[in-house]
């Protein structure tokens, strides 16, 4: 029972959601927007589950004097004043400009994640280094395509109308057919997946085979 | 003196020559433009001719809320006076009741949808298996024309969508091809499926960090846990899971969702008490982190930098953090395996991680990890799909050449 039950809810449920995409009866439509609040009320509910395992790691790694527990103590803080200053002086207007939540979040998480963002820049550098050093064919031909379409950026006087049509011929013909395969490889592999799990033939999701 | 005089009278001679001059011209002006006015009134005066053949008929392949009104244009839209601007579109419940617009349709259109809501509190709710008339006015510069009442219609929500048909025909075809093999793989046929240096690396990387002595981290990526990309993830943790509990290793899984950490723990229990090792289990390795992405990057990478993983693993949804991750791992000196099917990520997988998993064989790597028959069949089944729709688009290729539309219609989904 305890296998059979969450293979069958879960077919149910998949068979389900297959069929109402052809069926545009409103009780059908009712029933699709019912079983996607659900996921959110689920996703509600698990936000406490989650906000319990952070605290319990973080204030593990605090206690144990753990490697980097420094780091644990800022999260540990950070996390109940936000909650604090969101909850406790103007819980209804929190999300209002101007209120000590929104300045934290601004002012401090924003510019933090900007950075954060900022990184990728020197990340693509330091890979794209690795990914366009010329040691095999494909690796030449990659190489030569990245700076063709580097070079579009660029005014090159006369050239750069030759440059442009080989960066629209990269583009539309190469680069669309290999997008085209992948979303195709794709499409089928989400329904060969889809199809599987539905039918009970995969089941390691659950934990189990 | 004298010379002062003479120019004066010169000057008092202006206006007795110019005055006259204006008002003629004033006078011609004004006859040419009551000329002109005269005729434009002469044509603006009558209001266009009103539309014919109004049909109100129910809406096919909706939730039953909606009535599409059909009418043939007023004669004097884009001929005869050509002075319609729009088309007013008005529905009552009585052929002689109050008629209310509904909406417009500008000049040379026939056709509107008139789509109400379903919600029976919103003030646009338009009843389902209720009759109501539509007439159609021609408008012109404010004056207009209204057309006969039409037929009543009804709205009614039908039990299959037909502009989907080409998806049906496309599940089922793809449906029969899996089922086949895996009744085939079933009766103990033998099917052959390309390696993937990627999954044949899985065994290697669990065995590198178990030699040194180090943790494996896995990342399910920023999806939820309902994307199929962070489900054919779990799939793969099981497995994964399976053998570092054979390897006696350590498994690290932070995750920025509850949901997929609750799914995560659960996987990895029953792979450990499937591998008889239940007690080597540990819940607190499988931790929620943050919702947030780039907080979530900062997390992981504080934990590669900290932890030096052997082996990194990123198989799930990932988008932009998927560089600073990956860049961060190869800078740990970390083996890395990845996948995803975000096609924008793909390439900073493979210019940073030593082996990528492209799209399907995201899909795929379970069934290639557990070498079960039935789950090979599927991928069997995947080729033979993909074999057919090679097929379609040479053809589809050739039919749009040569300009068989027919061929072409068939392919045509209607959303």
């Amino acid at each position: 029972m305890r296998r059979t039950l969450p293979i069958a809810v879960v077919a149910g449920v998949g068979f389900f959601m297959l069929i109402q995409y052809f069926i545009p009866l409103e009780e059908f439509e009712t029933l699709y927007e019912w079983a996607l609040d659900w996921t959110m009320v689920i996703g509600c509910f698990a936000m406490a589950l989650g906000l319990y395992s952070l605290t319990n790691m973080m204030v593990t790694k605090v206690r144990r004097k753990a490697e980097g527990w420094g780091y644990s103590l800022v999260a540990l803080v950070g996390l109940f004043v936000m909650v604090f200053v969101g909850l406790v002086p103007h819980y209804q207007d929190s999300l209002k400009y101007g209120t000590l939540f929104m300045d934290i979040f601004e002012y401090i998480y924003i510019p933090i994640q900007a950075a954060m963002f900022s990184l990728l820049a020197f990340y693509i550098a330091s890979a794209a280094y690795r990914a366009f050093r010329a040691r095999t064919v494909l690796a030449t031909i990659l190489l030569v395509s990245a700076i063709i379409i580097m070079l579009r950026l660029i005014p090159l006087g006369p050239l750069s109308a030759i440059n442009q049509w080989m960066v629209n011929f990269i583009l539309t013909v190469p680069n669309m057919a290999a997008k085209r395969a992948f979303w195709l490889g794709v499409g089928l592999g989400a329904t060969a997946t889809a199809l599987k799990i539905m039918l009970g033939i995969e089941r390691g999701y659950m934990g189990r085979d | 003196m004298k010379k002062k005089r003479v120019f004066s009278s010169k000057v008092l001679l202006i206006p007795f020559l110019v005055i006259p001059l204006l008002f003629l011209g004033f006078c011609v002006s004004s006859a040419q433009e009551e000329g002109e006015t005269e005729v434009l009134e002469e044509t603006l005066a009558q209001a266009p001719s009103p539309p014919t053949e109004v049909e109100a008929s129910d809406t096919p392949n909706d939730n039953g809320h909606s009535i599409t009104v059909t009418w043939k244009l007023s004669a004097d839209d884009g001929a005869g006076r050509n002075n319609v601007v729009s088309y007013e579109v008005l529905r009552s419940d009585s052929p002689d009741g109050e008629f209310e617009v509904r909406g417009l349709a500008p000049a040379g259109e026939n056709t509107f949808e008139d789509k109400g809501a379903k919600e029976k509190e919103d003030a646009n709710y338009l009843p389902p298996h209720k009759d109501f008339y539509y007439k159609v006015r021609a408008r012109g510069d404010g004056l207009f024309s209204d057309s006969e009442v039409s037929l009543p219609a009804h709205a009614s929500g039908q039990w299959y969508h037909t502009g989907k048909t080409p998806v049906v025909v496309a599940v089922i075809a793809f449906s029969t091809f899996a089922l086949i093999f895996i009744t085939l793989a079933r009766k103990g046929k033998k099917l052959y499926v390309r390696p993937l240096a990627g999954i044949e690396a899985v065994d290697e990387a669990i065995g590198r960090a178990t030699e040194m002595g180090k943790p494996i981290l896995y990342i399910l990526g920023l999806g939820s846990a309902d994307m199929i990309a962070t489900i054919a993830s779990f799939t793969i943790l099981s497995r994964v899971a399976k053998k570092v509990a054979d390897y006696q290793t350590q498994i690290l899984i932070p995750c920025c969702d509850p949901i997929v950490m609750a799914v995560a723990q659960e996987t990895v229990r029953a792979a450990y008490l499937e591998s008889g090792r239940p007690d080597q289990y540990k819940e607190e390795n499988i931790y929620y982190l943050t919702s947030m992405q780039f907080a979530y990057v900062a997390g992981v990478n504080g934990i590669m930098l900290r932890e030096k993983p052997a082996t990194n693993f990123y198989l799930g949804k990932f988008y932009a953090e998927s560089l600073l991750l990956a860049e961060t791992g190869s800078l740990a000196g970390s083996i890395q395996i990845s996948g995803t099917d975000e096609i924008a990520q793909i390439p900073f997988f493979v210019a940073a991680t030593d082996y990528t998993l492209i799209g399907e064989e995201l899909y795929a790597a379970s069934a290639y990890l557990g070498k079960e028959p039935i789950l090979l069949g599927t991928l069997k089944g995947q080729d033979w799909s993909k074999a057919v729709v090679m097929i379609a688009l040479i053809l589809g290729a050739l039919a749009a050449t040569f300009n068989f539309q027919f061929f072409l219609n068939l392919f045509a989904v209607q959303l």
